[in-house]
């Protein structure tokens, strides 16, 4: 689990080498303002920040485009680079055994997909099956997906072969500031007791901010319900520990009320409904919907989604040529609402179309214990008696209806503002960068963001801050990987590192192969 | 793959000119049939690949349209090897490109197995060659 940022970021007794108010104030910082400060300075010509996948990704490009590992630091939080996705998938329901939502190609540790993750499940499981699926798929079977503990082992051999360890410092970052003379100073601060210093800053050519979500937003409503009432048992987010939920209903017949109908929605079914088939759990499902889907969606045979019961279907959150075929060259070349708007038709809420999961939820309105519910939430509170939420409902022709449920899963999404990120608010104050149409960090096609250039200096960001730019899947393997891709050809355009064409790619490619370090 | 129409056509001319050339080099002598005439009508059918594959794409690309993942799922691009070898064989048995007759045994393993090859090549080791084609939709330049 992630360390809980707070702590690190908490004020130790008066430590030397802290930030100065007019270091604070001013948008460009020299040398000596930072030595003036006493705050150490470290020179490393790369730093990626956050230490996740989105910087995982990057740090192993950059490998294999030639940096070493003293050319590089990673500045996180975490330790190994998919804790934190650990964290979010082992709390919205994905265990190590579950299938994710990504496809046999968007390989975490090879840029090449290839060998493709259905290909090493047939390896390591002497299997013909996964072969089967990704030959047949969409058409008589539906997509092969990898098991989640299947990308972790790939993850970790990856980050072993490119020194991750040897890259990767932990400490919480607080800003990134251009620098007098070119590049930035990233200012971090390291965990109390670990050094001299209150911060220490990384003075770097070129900067990547890869930070994840900006941060959990719930839906308001709920929020209200827990600030108001201080009940953080009964009203959850699917995205943080809820375990209770499910061994609680385990216990006594419970009342469950699910908000959402995306793929988390889906995860909190299936695991609702296998407690009840396996631990015979006697749970009901309430499904609340603000919007109910009840037809394919888009206009015209070409640009129609599948959709009915509730939800929108399609495979991956976006259709799969967003990253890698004619939709991504038609999102490339729009900007602004007319981007945004395809975003939306592209995207939005949906989910898998799993065939386990349409059998469960037919089979629980059959048997009663899943039942769908439409409608606006105009107040929830606890009932008379504190043993449950009570959701009063209206809906769309008026009526109001009150929902009583033991327990409230929010698995709407984990949408917040950019600005409820700290670095990131202060990079849009003090860094020159500026929002897209969806309020995201504006980004260029080559995901520099926009407005932050410092001389030669290039700042760079991905993963889901640039949501709203020229690519859709940002927030993805592959589009990790795809920005990855994109920022270390700018900078080998730039002589910054070397340009991975055939060649280098095969050479690279045969030295994964055997596990040698790039 | 979710190729675009230049992707599909750029991958299917560099496939043929580097795999499936040389297969065809190699795999003629071993074919029924005298070596020479062989070696005219595989030449030709590669060509002919290769031609009738401008409009063939067209064909797959306009297909592809009705589909909301804008994919071309990897079982089809194996089993349109069938319309196409279909169509080869008769345009070359109608007398295109003059190559005589068809040894009918000699053609059908000469364009299995260089259809199988392309096919294989496209879903694996082109993405080891070159990193970004299957993101650019199968463009190579
Ligand atoms: C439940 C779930 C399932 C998903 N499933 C899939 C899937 O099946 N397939 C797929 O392709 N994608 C999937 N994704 C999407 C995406 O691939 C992951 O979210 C991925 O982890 C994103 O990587 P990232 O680097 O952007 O963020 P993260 O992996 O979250 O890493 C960012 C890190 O930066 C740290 N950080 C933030 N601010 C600071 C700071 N100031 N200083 C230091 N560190 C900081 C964060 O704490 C975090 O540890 C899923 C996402 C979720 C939430």
């Amino acid at each position: 689990m992630p360390p809980p940022l707070d702590a690190i970021d908490a004020p130790p007794a008066a430590a030397p080498g802290d930030l100065t108010e007019p270091l604070i104030a001013a948008d460009t910082w020299a040398d000596s303002d930072v030595e003036a400060a006493g705050i150490p300075v470290r020179d490393v010509p790369f730093v990626t920040v956050g230490g996740g996948l989105g910087s995982f990704a990057m740090a192993d490009l950059l490998r294999l485009a030639g940096l070493g590992v003293e050319q590089i630091a990673v500045l996180s939080d975490i330790r190994r680079p998919d804790e934190t996705y650990r964290y979010l998938a082992e709390n919205s329901q994905i265990p190590e055994s579950e299938r994710l939502r990504s496809d046999a190609g968007s390989v975490m540790d090879n840029i090449w997909a290839f060998p493709s993750y259905a290909m090493r499940e047939a390896a390591g499981e002497r299997s013909l099956a996964p072969v089967w699926q990704v030959l047949t798929e969409p058409l008589l079977a539906e997509f092969f997906t990898p098991r989640s503990g299947q990308v972790y082992r790939s993850v970790e051999r990856e980050a072993l072969r490119i020194g991750w360890e040897d890259m990767r410092v932990i400490g919480h970052v607080r800003m990134v500031r251009r620098r007098l003379g070119g590049g930035y100073f990233t200012v971090m601060t390291p965990p109390a007791g670990t050094a001299a210093t209150r911060r220490v800053a990384y003075r770097s050519s070129h900067v990547h901010l890869a930070v994840g979500y900006p941060g959990l937003r719930f839906l308001a409503d709920l929020q209200e319900y827990r600030s108001t009432y201080g009940d953080y048992q009964r009203v959850v987010n699917a995205y943080e520990p809820h375990e209770h939920v499910y061994q609680e209903a385990q216990r006594r017949p419970c009342t469950v009320l699910v908000r959402g109908s995306g793929i988390v929605a889906s995860r909190v079914f299936q695991r609702l409904i296998d407690d009840r088939d396996q631990s015979g759990a006697q749970t009901t499902i309430i499904h609340l919907f603000r919007n109910y889907v009840d037809g394919p969606q888009g206009e015209g045979a070409t640009f129609r989604r599948p959709g009915g019961h509730g939800f929108a279907y399609q495979a991956f959150n976006y259709p799969k040529a967003a990253w890698g075929g004619q939709l991504r060259n038609r999102l490339a070349g729009l900007e602004g609402q007319e981007r945004a708007d395809l975003l939306d038709q592209m995207g939005g809420t949906n989910t898998a179309p799993r065939r386990q999961w349409r059998q469960q939820l037919l089979r629980g309105e059959r048997e009663g214990f899943y039942e769908q519910r439409v409608g606006t939430v105009t107040s929830v509170a606890p009932s008379p008696d504190g043993s449950a939420v009570v959701t009063s409902v209206t809906s769309e022709d008026g009526q109001t209806m009150e929902l009583s449920a033991q327990f409230i899963i929010d698995s709407t999404g984990l949408e917040a503002r950019l600005t409820d990120h700290r670095l990131m608010a202060d990079l849009l104050e003090h860094g020159g960068a500026g929002t897209n149409p969806k309020g995201r960090l504006d980004v260029d096609p080559t995901f520099e963001v926009r407005g932050t250039r410092s001389e030669s200096g290039r700042m760079y960001a991905s993963g889901s801050i640039t949501l709203g730019g020229y690519y859709a899947g940002v927030d993805s393997f592959l589009g990790l990987q795809y920005a990855a891709l994109q920022i270390a050809d700018d900078l080998a355009h730039l002589g910054f590192c070397r340009h991975i064409g055939p060649g280098r790619s095969i050479a690279q490619w045969w030295r994964w192969a055997r596990n040698r370090a790039p | 793959m979710t190729p675009t129409y230049l992707g599909r056509v750029q991958t299917r001319l560099f496939l043929l000119l580097v795999v499936a050339v040389p297969w065809t080099a190699l795999i003629v002598p071993l074919l029924p049939g005298p070596t020479g005439p062989t070696y005219r009508v595989a030449y030709a059918a590669v060509f002919c690949v290769g031609l009738f594959g401008i409009a063939w794409e067209a064909l797959y690309h306009g297909l592809q349209q009705f589909r909301w993942d804008k994919d071309w799922p990897i079982l089809l691009g194996l089993l349109v090897g069938i319309n196409e070898g279909i169509a080869v064989y008769l345009a070359l048995d109608a007398g295109f490109l003059a190559v005589g007759p068809i040894n009918t045994t000699a053609f059908v393993i000469h364009f299995a197995t260089v259809w199988t090859l392309l096919w294989l090549t496209a879903n694996g080791p082109m993405r080891v060659v070159f990193i970004r084609w299957r993101f650019r939709g199968g463009r190579l330049v």
